[in-house]
């Protein structure tokens, strides 16, 4: 069937006419919200007074933001919590991985152990955590009644007292993205030619001193990749903390307010929108100024693969 | 503080697409409401179309949080307006001094002449620092205090040994814990939130006063954190959240002595929350007299909406909020408790309440709606609530000192007062 002239496309114009879904909702939903975002850093506004009640305030917000004693709070919680669960994933990840690369010599039985860690990664964050909060929970909860069972502790309240907070929350993101890590370097492992090994072993090298020497030097790209992965996943950690915590307000003592949940509250819970948009950007210059750190640290040095 | 909306909240209601119309003909009045002020204005329609039969109401009803963000939202964006929106009395003042809602002191609303007709702190709560008065208040939440009579009897007490003094109130709580094991409170922030609503000078908010000055260490917030630190060291505070599990099996269990609530409280544990325990229960006013407001609700008309729509919509705003018939069937079948005070005098104030063992409680509310004042809304309110918790929990979990607490917090609201 041949449509009429009328809906037919030129095909100078096509391939723009066939990019544009994406592109449009790339502008909408991304570029527009960045930009308003950053106009509104400089800007006092009230929501509720309509936009032509914005206030031009210079630099204000930037100088509030950075002087305001819970955004520092967020930024450490947001850094221990990006430190004791993005490490772990890491140290537990490689060993894992080179565990799994080794005992199982078969292809189907090492993808379906390396799909059972990676399960977590591809379940819905909100479900997960909300699994997870009813194992943490103080009277009925599993992880309390094992505990009490093995040692004979009383229940502890995991999501209610400030120092339980930011670890309790930790294991839930390192579990999460585990598998994920893992399956990252299940993949770097299969890319080393296997003669490195076998001659090695010629020279009489044994399987801590070939993981050290090999594996590890032969994974550093990988591991550059999972830790910027991970740098900036950490430092925009939101949903678990905010699902886990009561109204998504951070726990006792703000213990797990990141910042991602901050600036949403400064905006939303405190009606501060310009604060919450500078917030946003100093966030920002963090995460690229981090995972430049990361370049630097794990950059692949020429002449070393 | 806690609302009865927070729990209506939970129903879930469907939403409707909204259509502003824009022609000079209004056909149709869009009102937006989160339960159960929804089934209040739906309840008014059959009324208002004998009145306008060629215009419809169309009610758009979110849960409460939504409600507000949408409302938020709208405001900010000036589309999808609704013809009128009903806003909780803990998002008005918030609402208020943003100046996204019409003048109601305007023609051709001029709300000035209905003023001595409604409850006055509620009428007051509406006004903003410019002085425009934003909203027509339509149901209040007069503070009171329910009890367990029975429990009060076990203990060999009666009611003018809980009347008085807070710390009186206290001694009460350590009394029947001793004899019955029940707590005085379900959770000690309820204590703190009506202690530092008392005692608030003209001129203050609750947390600012009207230049913005921190007011954090003045003695009522002493006062409360050593009255919760006293509660907590009796160990009578049964530590649950409103609306949770373990607080609702508490009341139904005869675990909570006190409630200190909205006077629609009573209206809950008897529906749903504890009916069992009907007749157990009287109210009396809240320890040392104090009158505070829990809740309330309020109509508004945004600025930005259809033109030839606001003076309809202000008839319709009136028949809710000043027609006695329609507040009294929203007494009724809401426990919401009338703004307006013509029906404060109708028979139906003196009716026995059965919950209550037949008590006249509805008397003692309109007493405490009458001595409740208004108290000035700062922007801040909301952070400075949470910095106030916060530094109750150190004080409580952490044998931090009051005054450092309280300091503590007067440094972190100081940085903010003027955003």
């Amino acid at each position: 069937m041949r449509l009429p002239a009328t809906f037919r496309i030129s095909p100078r114009w096509a391939p723009y006419i066939l990019i544009s879904p994406f592109l449009v909702l790339f502008g909408v939903f991304s570029v527009f919200p960045l930009l308003f975002s950053f106009y509104l850093a400089f800007h006092s506004w009230e929501p509720t007074g309509g936009l032509q009640a914005m206030e031009y305030v210079g630099v204000a917000n930037f100088a509030f933001a950075l002087q305001d004693e819970w955004f520092w709070k967020a930024l450490g919680n947001t850094a221990w919590l990006a430190l004791a669960s993005g490490l772990p994933q890491h140290l537990v990840g490689i060993p894992l991985a080179v565990f799994i690369h080794l005992s199982f010599k078969r292809l189907r039985v090492r993808d379906s152990v390396a799909g059972i860690y990676f399960l977590p990664f591809i379940t819905s964050t909100v479900a997960i955590t909300i699994l997870f909060s009813s194992l943490y929970s103080t009277d009925y909860g599993l992880i309390n009644a094992v505990l009490h069972t093995l040692f004979g502790t009383e229940n502890i309240d995991w999501l209610g007292k400030p120092v339980y907070v930011k670890p309790t929350i930790a294991f839930i993101v390192f579990w999460r993205y585990l598998g994920f890590n893992v399956v990252l370097y299940l993949a770097a492992l299969q890319a080393i030619p296997k003669d490195l090994y076998e001659a090695a072993e010629m020279d009489g090298a044994g399987r801590w001193h070939q993981f050290w020497c090999i594996t590890l030097p032969s994974l550093r790209p990988m591991i550059f990749f999972g830790v910027t992965l991970s740098v900036i996943g950490g430092l925009q950690l939101f949903e678990e903390p905010f699902i886990l915590t009561d109204k998504g307000r951070g726990g006792p003592d703000q213990a797990g307010m990141t910042s991602a949940i901050y600036l949403y509250r400064m905006a939303f819970d405190f009606n501060d929108f310009g604060g919450a948009s500078a917030m946003s950007w100093l966030l920002f210059i963090i995460v690229a100024l981090m995972t430049w750190l990361t370049n630097r640290a794990f950059r692949p040095h020429k002449g070393s693969v | 503080m806690l609302t009865r909306r927070t729990l209506l909240a939970m129903g879930l209601m469907s939403t409707m697409p909204v259509l502003a119309s824009s022609s000079s003909q209004p056909r149709k009045l869009t009102v937006a409401a989160f339960p159960n002020v929804d089934a209040i204005i739906k309840a008014a329609i059959p009324k208002w179309q004998q009145l306008h039969p060629n215009i419809d109401i169309e009610v758009v009803s979110r849960q409460y949080a939504d409600h507000h963000t949408a409302m938020t939202t709208a405001l900010s964006t000036s589309v999808y307006l609704p013809d009128v929106m009903a806003l909780e009395s803990s998002y008005l003042g918030r609402f208020a001094q943003g100046g996204g809602l019409e003048d109601l002191l305007r023609e051709p609303y001029r709300i000035d002449q209905y003023r001595s007709r409604c409850v006055t702190y509620a009428y007051e709560q509406a006004i903003n620092r410019r002085g425009a008065v934003v909203a027509m208040p339509t149901d209040i939440g007069p503070g009171t205090m329910l009890y367990r009579t029975d429990l009060l009897a076990k203990a060999g007490l009666t009611a003018s040994d809980l009347a008085g003094s807070w710390d009186a109130y206290v001694d009460v709580g350590v009394k029947i814990k001793a004899a019955t094991g029940a707590y005085l409170v379900s959770n000690i922030r309820a204590i703190k939130d009506v202690v530092i609503r008392s005692g608030i000078g003209p001129g203050e908010g609750l947390y600012f006063d009207q230049e913005s000055r921190v007011l954090v260490t003045a003695p009522r917030f002493q006062r409360a954190f050593k009255l919760s630190q006293k509660v907590r060291r009796n160990k009578l505070d049964a530590k649950v959240n409103a609306w949770s599990n373990e607080w609702a099996e508490a009341f139904k269990r005869g675990k909570l002595f006190t409630e200190l609530s909205g006077a629609w409280m009573a209206g809950q544990l008897s529906t749903w929350v504890a009916p069992d325990t009907k007749g157990l229960w009287r109210a009396a006013q809240l320890p040392e007299s104090t009158f505070v407001s829990f809740g309330g609700t309020f109509y508004a008309i945004p600025r930005q909406a259809a033109t030839a729509n606001k003076s309809l919509a202000w008839d319709f705003i009136q028949l809710l909020t000043l027609n006695t018939e329609r507040q009294f069937a929203a007494f009724k079948s809401q426990d919401a408790f009338p703004a307006l005070l013509a029906t404060h005098d109708d028979p139906f104030l003196e009716e026995p309440l059965p919950f209550l063992g037949g008590q006249r409680a509805r008397l003692l509310w309109r007493d405490a709606a009458r001595q409740i004042t208004a108290t000035q809304v700062h922007k801040q309110d909301s952070f400075a609530e949470e910095v106030i918790n916060n530094e109750l929990d150190n004080v409580l979990d952490n044998d931090k000192d009051i005054g450092r607490a309280l300091a503590d917090a007067h440094r972190l609201l100081e940085r903010r007062s003027h955003r």
